[in-house]
């Protein structure tokens, strides 16, 4: 990340909007080019236009250097666009909301906290209530199943559970979005399933509109409404995919013929850009 | 500490200890001790059989005997407390300026661009030369070799004061930023954790630094305190009572050492294995 276009960190405000009709996050003519100091300027991301209902979960896939981290990072306040909008319930995101939750591609959790201390700190940075959300707290916990280990130590945690950790902290302070990047993407292939299925059920049950990053086009079809395709440089959208399969959906879905169709449909485009991951 | 290869069955289930790994394990502990033995007796038994005289290098026991003879004398507490308490006065003032500069310089980048080129060049002048000026600047008595324990002790903790505030992982910042995170809240909650192994290493370094400047300082001047009774027993030829207020020193260093490492077990516990 260039420091250059970094937001300035600030308290952030409530949004007091509604939503504006039935889209909850829209992103419109979003552009971001990065200036670089000692090279050209890149097109890091060009003319994305979409709309997220509420509750809807969102993957964005594509190949690396495709700008989903950065489209993310935007909507998250963490960084400034170079033009265009990108408003959740309305308003133009200039800085971190604290409508807003995030799951990050690594746990980073505080090595100093407990698993609890460590889930608390939205309330704590927000100043709100930690009566009350630390129940939310234990809700959440008991939610991922983690319960047993709100006093330990991050370091005496796996992986999946340091990322569960993760999720809940991004969930406490009961945030409309939640903006996930890449978050299973250090898990291994057995965990990762079963952390989408968990992912399931907490969205579920907690009905946050989610938007979902990840290089995994398999994760996305299974997780999602819908599935935004990019393609990289200049970062812009291929395709925006409807994923019609029902819910409650389990693991054996992405067996089915049905999944497989959706899964050629989104890799045609990572194979003509001729970038594996 | 097991040296077998790790494979999924050896984490699964630590293996028990073979009577020969668990003999080899105590004499592995033990051979600090023994190492120190041995110094001692090669010490004692060389000194015995090269002829050598007491007034330049007098064996153990004679030290040992020395140190009892101070140890019971009321004078030499005098002197412990006189040098303990310019090194310890010391080393707080350093701390505590220390980290306050450090922050400042970490936290507000025009005060880095005034204030480190200063702090760069002064740290390259030999503190201890600095000595004499002090004497004439602050007497014979404690102020002087307090401000030499200052100025010794100061710049590995500053140092480490801002290598520390700037350690802070750059994803913890910016997962505190997305949750609304004021500046000050950054500080508090990630910046100035992810310094304190960093700000403890500096002391560990400073206490003992702190010691050597008071010494420095009562070596050029002063009526009381270790590094006076240092300079007695030369002025004496009496080499065993210069090793007994050596050992002293070192003890007294040590001391500090193990302090600054309960501190930092107990406030930076996971940075300790």
């Amino acid at each position: 990340m260039s420091s250059d276009s970094s937001i300035e960190t600030g308290s952030s405000e409530l949004i007091q909007g509604e939503p504006k009709g039935s889209s909850w996050i829209s992103v419109e003519n979003l552009n971001k080019v990065y200036f670089p100091k000692k090279s050209d300027p890149t097109h890091a991301l060009s003319d994305i236009n979409f709309s997220i209902k509420q509750g809807e979960f969102i993957s964005v896939v594509g190949p690396s250097g495709c700008g989903k981290t950065t489209l993310l990072n935007i909507l998250a306040g963490l960084l400034a666009k170079t033009s265009g909008s990108a408003k959740i319930a309305g308003n133009e995101v200039l800085k971190p909301l604290k409508e807003v939750g995030m799951v990050f591609q690594a746990p980073t959790l505080l090595p100093w906290r407990t698993i609890k201390e460590n889930i608390m700190i939205p309330i704590e940075v927000q100043k709100l209530d930690k009566k009350f959300y630390l129940e939310r707290a234990d809700e959440l916990i008991n939610l991922v199943g983690l319960d047993g280990f709100e006093e330990k130590y991050p370091n005496e945690l796996s992986g999946g559970m340091q990322q569960r950790a993760g999720i809940c902290r991004a969930l406490v302070h009961e945030p409309a979005v939640l903006l996930m990047d890449e978050p299973f993407g250090a898990l291994d292939a057995m965990t990762r399933e079963y952390m989408n299925l968990e992912l399931i059920r907490i969205w579920q049950e907690s009905k946050q509109t989610i938007v979902f990053v990840t290089h995994s086009i398999s994760e996305a079809v299974f997780l999602s409404d819908r599935v935004i395709v990019l393609s990289p440089r200049p970062g812009r959208i291929a395709e925006i995919i409807d994923i019609n399969i029902p819910r409650p959906r389990d693991l054996a879905i992405m067996a089915s013929d049905e999944a497989g169709v959706y899964v050629k449909q989104i890799r045609k485009y990572f194979n003509s850009s001729s970038v594996i991951e | 500490m097991q040296n077998n290869p790790v494979t999924p069955e050896t984490l699964l289930e630590p293996q028990e200890a073979t009577p020969l790994q668990r003999f080899v394990n105590v004499l592995i502990s033990w051979s600090v001790l023994l190492v120190g033995v041995a110094g001692v007796l090669i010490w004692h038994y060389g000194v015995i059989w090269s002829g050598i005289q007491d007034f330049i290098l007098p064996g153990p026991v004679k030290v040992f005997e020395s140190l009892q003879i101070q140890l019971q004398d009321r004078l030499f507490y005098d002197h412990l407390w006189v040098t303990f308490q310019e090194a310890i006065t010391g080393f707080f003032l350093a701390t505590v300026t220390a980290i306050s500069l450090g922050t400042a310089v970490s936290q507000v980048r025009v005060i880095e661009r005034m204030v480190m080129p200063y702090v760069a060049a002064f740290q390259t002048i030999p503190k201890v030369a600095l000595a004499p000026l002090f004497v004439i600047w602050f007497g014979y008595g404690m102020s002087s070799k307090v401000v030499m324990a200052t100025v010794i002790c100061f710049f590995p903790i500053l140092i480490n004061v801002i290598e520390g505030l700037n350690s802070a992982e750059s994803e913890r910042i910016r997962m505190l930023t997305v949750f609304g995170a004021s500046k000050a809240q950054i500080f508090r909650k990630v910046k100035l954790p992810s310094a304190l192994p960093f700000i403890f290493a500096g002391l560990d370094i400073g206490i003992v630094f702190a010691i050597l400047g008071a010494v420095v300082g009562e070596f050029l001047g002063a009526q009381r305190g270790l590094g006076v009774l240092l300079l007695q027993t030369q002025y004496n030829f009496d080499i065993a009572g210069m090793f007994a207020v050596l050992l002293v020193l070192s003890m007294m260093g040590f001391a500090g050492h193990m302090i600054v490492m309960a501190l930092k077990k107990k406030f930076a516990f996971w940075s300790v294995d």
